[in-house]
């Protein structure tokens, strides 16, 4: 039976089994959850917070702007519409700035790595190439490591860039998306310069045209998704591995009763994957067993949980909203965190068992947690302190309670490369069957849900677009604590194709994937760009991604980075869906975020905070598309005669049937 | 649904490449690795891990690597649950299975040298011809590439009765498809189906039995790569270039009989990534979504008689037949069948008896369209064995009618009349002869088939110039030496004004470019005295053509400013061949070998290459397998001088190209030719000597070496200085 937290209005009912099951346990009932405190806060969020028009920016204020009242707009003038549109851009830059400061992090330790300064070793060397032929890096007869040394650093140069020239990675994009940010005078040069610009715009007596503010809100949202983020998957993968499908688990069920439970918690992969290394070397399994463990069992929580996942088949223990629900367990022994998305009430929580919480980050410090700094060049050392300290706890374990038949299985992996691959072999990789039964109907379009978790909307949001996509026929990308909940919900087995709609069953069957692939970490939307263009490139889906049947959505998104990603998808010409936005108090600026956009970049954002509505709205768009593009009239089969055949070379008839040789492949 | 054939698939393929990798280590114990192995003359070695990896399988030992990339392949099997993607570790597997029967049948040639006839028709009980060598696949390629085999069934298995495999196999004839035939249903061969119900087996009549076993397969998807290597100028290792111009251009698919073993899987998965679909007859799960084909991949039960035409639908073939209402089989499938002495049941002319058939232009009021007329005896009216005198003469008029074109279309009655199952037709003008077969007359054959073939086909083909057509068949002496009178001063006209046709006297030329749907790159340039180097098109075919379809692979050329009489270059031909090639080629010497030649698609009748020691010429015919002085046999000279890559002392020529005044004029003319294949030589013999006798040196012919007198440079060099050839003792070309 559900728990119903009561006296929040907007907080909903909690439905996750695993949640329920471990907090109506004895040893949770002193555990405060983030429900817990919605509860006790015993107050609604405040309206001018939420509706994006507290101006904070200057010490004249804040003020309280009610727009349309001639007298509540700010002490210096600012409109309802300036506050809202410089609040959002503040989101943004927040956003952006988180990752990329965590790509940042990954590109030093590519270089460190390049170097022979870690424990890691360049992994995939045809990436490595691709990249480094993007950088005008010469590659032949070049050693791997040479060539990431000189990428590694031209990556890092892009982020305190001082010039004009455009960054490097929008060069990928398609040439009609390229052209119009041009246009637009948003093509993003230094990726940290667009952060710092947006700031200084959004300082007291700037920039104050909403249109003008948003300009900047793309390019430095841009400058996260094309840029840092982009960079962060790629050489990750180069690094650790480009990801292929793999098996795993999630849910609060992969915890074991008879194993060191160490939880990595946080966004960057570079600890978790010493700590993966550490957890197999003798000396620390042989001091596991002294402590009468069989051995350490990782468990990824939140993104960190997502990038091991996805590389090495760890499996992941929780997501964002269920971090607290995890320690409640009992069970594990140290929660390893570094940055982003740790609630500081974990530390608290913790106090109720023997469970350490050790941040590993100087940038990221807690009351109450133990630190012990991860050292990236002595990352081997830094890991085996980090276990060696949960090994420590085990003895210390009191009752506690794992779920354990509350998992599921989920095949994971899909990157970019692993969908190229997958749906044609070594040997004809390529998207055409994707785009060929988008445009024949099989599969309506592809449907992208992102982000996070949170308590203010029912934990199946995510599940229930899900499911009312594919069963329209809709392919569903995920990537962040969203595929983590669709992971629960038992979308990524290949046997979910059962749950689509005809169409896509068979597609699904045919290539023996699930209707629901999981792409990665937040920063991996990225991949979903490339996905995307990879699209506009295969051809017969139109020229720029704004043609593409496709949309985003991030329900229950809680970070700001998800509306970094919402800016960087809708500044590429994709719609994405929200539930709410911090803009509701500002009419002209609302109306444009959630139309007039569609003008400026072919897209803008929905709000809607129904899932099934949600749903509603990507099917609706998605239909809109196929009709733009004409291919939801009946195509007749087009059979080839001698003329046709002769004609191919000429790419004269690339809109039928086989698509010929028209275009470099 | 897939996930039955793609686990289906990864079986086999484990089983293939086990079986195949214990064959080899048996061999390489049995040979040792030095062992030479490989693909009777060919110059694509294995063909299928040539074309895909780029590697030259030489010997035993070079199957190592080979095998090591298969193991590289084979992914695990598929699990009940919690499969991971399956669809692209199954192609994987269909590759790898295709590297692994390769190997195995390139041992089986060692092992057991008699297991395959390596003709072109089964010999003394052998049925199974194996692999088809250089020579029959570059005959065969042009049936390719000019479009009139726009294809090929890969047949694994057989039909449940006889009777249905004939008509199976008919059906694909008329649709001018190839058949390859391979492995058997329930131990039943279509192959033997065929030839139990007297269906003549082999190359000539696109019945192609390949091999008894599923193996053999992979000789199918052989020949596909090399169509792409030879014509479609697609590099070895170019995988992904091969497989999507397969896709795009070769229409072939696989169909299956009975059950389906998980070894046919896995050839059917490998098939997949050529764009081969599968049709089977058998209740077998579906792929119907689509992408790596044009259309469905598999398709499954699918009744007998409706499978052909499922068949090419599901690969998305059109092919354009007009029904010629005659009783018997008709289309180009038929044109290389054979009527052997015990099947005949007359002949017509060829020494036999009298024999003309000539075409003429009349008036428009002169001519009935429609009308046959048969005077004298028919088949009828006589007893098997008795032979019959024979003209045909066919009346043509149309508004766009020239006299010109009256040889052109009087050359389509050899294949034309060829097309009739049951009917074979060799010769032209008065020395044409036919054999009716038993087969024919049993079918009901009257001589009057022949002018309802000619005026239909002809009207087909010939639409745009005639508009009507009447056909007179005589089988009486007296009136068929009348026509023959008319045919002789026809022909006698008609060789004056062939005669006194050079490159000088007309302005324009003519481009053909009608194989570029196999060889995109390639433009053939054809004047009055260089015809096309498939020796099919001459210059009035050229202009035939374009009055036919003025936006056709033939267009007129003004040929512009001479810029150099002797190396043949025109101003308005570079500019065209410029255009044409889209940029490829930007000079062109009509006359030349060494300088700007002109590029070949592939399916040329001979090459030209240089021999610098003997400062002269050598050209090799495409029939001849031998090896030449250039060190090259044909098949290795063909890959230098196709897929219409320019190459200076590399060159496609037509036979007719030897006996022109322009042959070589950039180089010094036939003085330069030093070396042909005896074969050839014989066969251009006449026209040769009355050339050598043209430019006064009648001595020439019997200085030009043959294989007789050497096949080194050495050895030619030898007998051209104890001949005194003219070559040694020109400006050096090198």
């Amino acid at each position: 039976m559900a728990v119903i937290r009561n006296g929040c209005e907007s907080c909903a009912d909690i439905t996750c089994k695993s949640t329920l099951e471990v907090l109506s346990q004895d040893i949770a009932k002193n555990v405060n959850t983030a429900y817990d405190r919605v509860r006790s806060r015993g107050m609604s969020a405040c309206l001018f917070g939420s509706s994006g028009t507290c101006c904070r920016n200057c010490n004249m204020g804040p003020c309280q702007i009610i727009d349309g009242v001639e007298e509540m707009i700010g002490i210096c003038g600012a409109t309802a519409d300036t506050v809202a549109a410089r609040n959002l851009a503040r989101i943004i830059a927040a956003g952006s700035a988180s990752h990329t400061d965590h790509a940042r992090e990954m590109v030093k330790g590519f270089i460190a790595t390049a170097k022979g300064q870690t424990a890691h070793k360049i992994q995939d060397v045809e990436k490595l190439h691709k990249l480094a032929t993007l950088f005008g890096i010469e590659i032949e007869d070049r050693d791997k490591n040479e060539i990431a040394l000189e990428l590694g650093e031209k990556a890092l140069a892009e982020f305190g860039s001082q010039d004009d020239e455009p960054i490097t990675m929008l060069k990928r994009a398609p040439a009609k998306r390229q052209a119009l940010w041009k246009k637009l005078g948003i093509e993003p040069r230094g990726i940290d310069r667009e952060v710092t610009e947006m700031m200084h715009r959004t300082h007291m007596g700037v920039d104050q045209e909403y249109h003008n503010l948003m300009l900047q809100g793309s390019r430095c949202a841009l400058s996260d998704g094309w840029g840092s983020s982009m960079l962060s998957t790629e050489l990750t993968d180069i690094m650790f591995g480009t990801p292929v499908p793999r098996r795993a688990i999630v849910d609060l069920g992969v915890l074991k009763s008879d194993m060191v439970n160490v939880t990595v918690h946080g966004h960057e992969p570079l600890l978790a994957e010493s700590l993966c290394i550490a957890a197999q070397e003798p000396d620390i399994l042989e001091l596991a067993k002294k402590a009468g463990a069989k051995g350490i069992n990782l468990a990824g929580v939140c993104c960190t949980g997502n990038e091991i996942l996805m590389r090495r088949g760890i499996p992941v223990a929780a997501g964002f909203i269920q971090q607290e629900m995890a320690l409640a367990t009992g069970a594990i022994e140290a929660m390893v965190v570094d940055v982003q998305c740790v609630m500081q009430s974990v530390a608290q929580v913790a106090k109720n068992f023997h469970t350490d919480i050790i941040t590993t980050n100087y940038r990221a410090k807690m009351p109450d947690a133990v630190h012990i700094q991860f050292e990236e060049h002595d990352a081997m050392n830094s890991a085996k302190a980090i276990l060696t300290k949960a090994i420590g706890n085990y003895k210390k374990r009191g009752k506690f309670f794992i779920p354990e038949k509350t998992k599921s299985d989920v095949v994971v992996g899909f990157s970019h490369e692993t969908i190229n691959y997958m749906l044609g072999g070594r040997f004809r990789a390529s998207y055409r069957p994707l785009n060929d039964n988008i445009i024949n109907g099989r599969i309506r379009g592809v449907g992208a849900i992102v982000g996070c978790d949170n308590y203010k909307y029912t934990d199946e949001s995510h599940e229930i677009i899900a499911r009312e996509l594919i069963k329209n026929n809709i392919l569903v990308l995920a990537t962040g604590c969203a595929a983590t909940s669709l992971g629960k919900a038992g979308l990524m087995r290949p046997e979910a194709a059962e749950f689509c709609g005809e169409s896509l069953r068979e597609v699904c069957e045919t290539v023996g994937m699930p209707p629901v692939l999981h792409m990665g970490s937040c920063v991996d939307n990225s991949r979903i760009l490339i996905a995307a263009t990879e699209m506009v490139r295969e051809g017969g889906l139109g020229d720029d991604i704004s043609d593409l049947p496709a949309i985003g959505t991030a329900p229950l998104y809680m970070s700001e980075k998800a509306v970094a990603i919402g800016q960087y998808f809708v500044a590429s010409g994709a719609q994405v869906v929200f539930q709410s936005l911090p803009i509701t108090g500002s009419k002209a600026f609302n109306q444009y975020m959630t139309d007039g956009m569609m003008e400026t970049y072919g897209a803008h954002w929905n709000i809607a905070e129904d899932p099934k509505e949600i749903a509603r709205i990507m099917i609706e768009k998605i239909e809109q598309k196929r009709d733009a593009l004409g291919i939801n009239k009946k195509a007749e089969r087009v059979l080839f005669d001698m003329e046709m055949r002769r004609d191919l070379g000429s790419g004269a008839l690339s809109d039928v049937g086989c698509h010929g040789v028209a275009g470099p492949r | 649904m897939s996930k039955i054939i793609c686990s289906a698939a990864i079986r086999g393929a484990h089983k293939i490449i086990d079986m195949a990798e214990a064959k080899y280590e048996e061999a390489v114990k049995k040979y040792g690795p030095e062992q030479e192995v490989g693909f009777p003359n060919t110059a694509y070695f294995l063909p299928v891990i040539y074309s895909m990896l780029g590697a030259k399988v030489n010997n035993i030992g070079d199957m190592k690597d080979i095998f090591q990339e298969c193991r590289k392949l084979l992914p695990p099997l598929v699990t009940d649950t919690m499969w991971l993607p399956y669809l692209a570790p199954a192609l994987d597997a269909g590759m790898a299975t295709f590297f692994a029967e390769e190997m195995f049948e390139a041992i089986r040639y060692l092992d057991d040298p008699g297991f395959y006839t390596k003709t072109e028709d089964p010999t003394g009980g052998n049925l199974w011809l194996g692999a088809a060598d250089d020579v029959v696949f570059r005959k065969r390629g042009v049936e390719f590439v000019d479009g009139t085999a726009p294809g090929f069934a890969a047949i694994m298995g057989a039909p449940p009765t006889k009777e249905i495999a004939s008509k199976i196999a008919l059906e694909l004839q008329e649709k001018n498809l190839y058949i390859f035939m391979h492995d058997h249903t329930d131990g039943v061969r279509m192959s033997e189906q065929l030839v139990a119900n007297d269906v003549q087996v082999g190359w000539n009549t696109r019945l192609v039995p390949f091999g008894p076993t599923y193996t053999s397969a992979v000789f199918a998807i052989g020949f596909a790569c090399r169509v792409a290597l030879a014509f479609g100028g697609v590099k070895p290792g170019d995988y992904r270039g091969n497989l999507i111009y397969n896709k795009d251009r070769t229409f072939a698919f696989v169909m299956a009989f009975g059950p389906v073993s998980d070894e046919w899987y896995a050839n059917a998965a490998g098939a997949i990534n050529w764009g081969f679909p599968t049709i089977s007859d058998f209740d077998i799960p579906e792929v119907l979504p689509t992408g790596i084909c044009t259309y469905e991949h598999v398709v499954s039960n699918i009744p007998h008689d409706e499978i052909v035409q499922k068949a090419i639908e599901v690969r998305g073939l059109k092919v354009n037949v007009t029904k010629i209402d005659i009783p018997m089989a008709f289309g180009p499938a038929f044109e290389g069948e054979r009527i052997r002495k015990d099947d005949l049941f007359m002949e017509c002319g060829g020494g036999r008896t009298a024999g003309v058939e000539v075409l003429i232009s009349k008036g428009m009021d002169e001519v009935h369209d429609g009308l046959v007329t048969v005077e004298g005896p028919d088949i009828k009216d006589i007893q098997q064995g008795q032979n019959l005198p024979i003209a045909i003469l066919v009346e043509v008029a149309g508004r766009e009618m020239q006299s010109d074109f009256e040889p052109i279309l009087e050359r389509q009655f050899h294949h034309l009349i060829n097309y009739i199952q049951g009917i074979m037709h060799m010769g032209q003008r008065n020395i044409m002869w036919v054999r009716i077969g038993k087969a024919a007359v049993e079918k009901g054959f009257s001589f009057e088939h022949f002018g309802r073939v000619l005026h239909g086909k002809l009207h087909q083909e010939f639409g745009a110039i005639v508009d009507k057509i009447q056909v007179k068949i005589y089988t009486e002496l007296p009136k068929v030496e009348e026509v023959q009178e008319l045919a002789r001063s026809v022909y006698e006209e008609r060789d004056k004004r062939l005669g006194t046709m050079t490159d000088e006297t007309e302005e324009v030329f003519y481009s053909c470019t009608l194989c570029q749907s196999f060889a995109p790159s390639h433009v053939c340039i054809i004047t009055p005295e260089r015809i096309g180097m498939c020796g099919a098109y001459n210059w009035l075919d050229g202009k035939a053509s374009f009055n036919i379809n003025p936006t056709g692979p033939n267009q007129p050329i003004e040929k512009g400013e001479c810029l150099d009489p002797s190396l043949g270059v025109f101003k308005g031909i570079n500019d065209f061949v410029s255009q044409a090639s889209r940029g490829a080629v930007t000079d062109l010497a009509c006359y030349s070998l060494m300088t700007s030649p002109m590029t070949a698609c592939g399916c040329f009748e001979a090459i030209a290459a240089m021999l610098p020691q003997c400062n002269g010429i050598m050209v090799v015919n495409r029939d001849h397998t031998g090896m030449t002085p250039s060190g090259m046999k044909f098949t290795t000279l063909a890959g230098m001088a196709g897929g219409g890559a320019q190459t200076p002392g590399f060159m496609g020529v037509s036979k007719h190209y030897m006996t022109s005044p322009k042959l070589f004029m950039a180089e010094g003319g036939l003085e330069r030719v030093v070396w042909l294949p005896k074969m050839m030589k014989e066969e251009i013999a006449e026209k040769l000597k009355e050339r050598c006798a043209a430019i006064g040196k009648p001595e020439l012919f019997d200085m030009i070496a043959t294989e007789e007198n050497g096949t080194t440079e050495e050895e030619i060099l030898k007998f051209l200085k104890e001949k005194g050839h003219p070559a040694l003792e020109m400006e050096a070309v090198m």
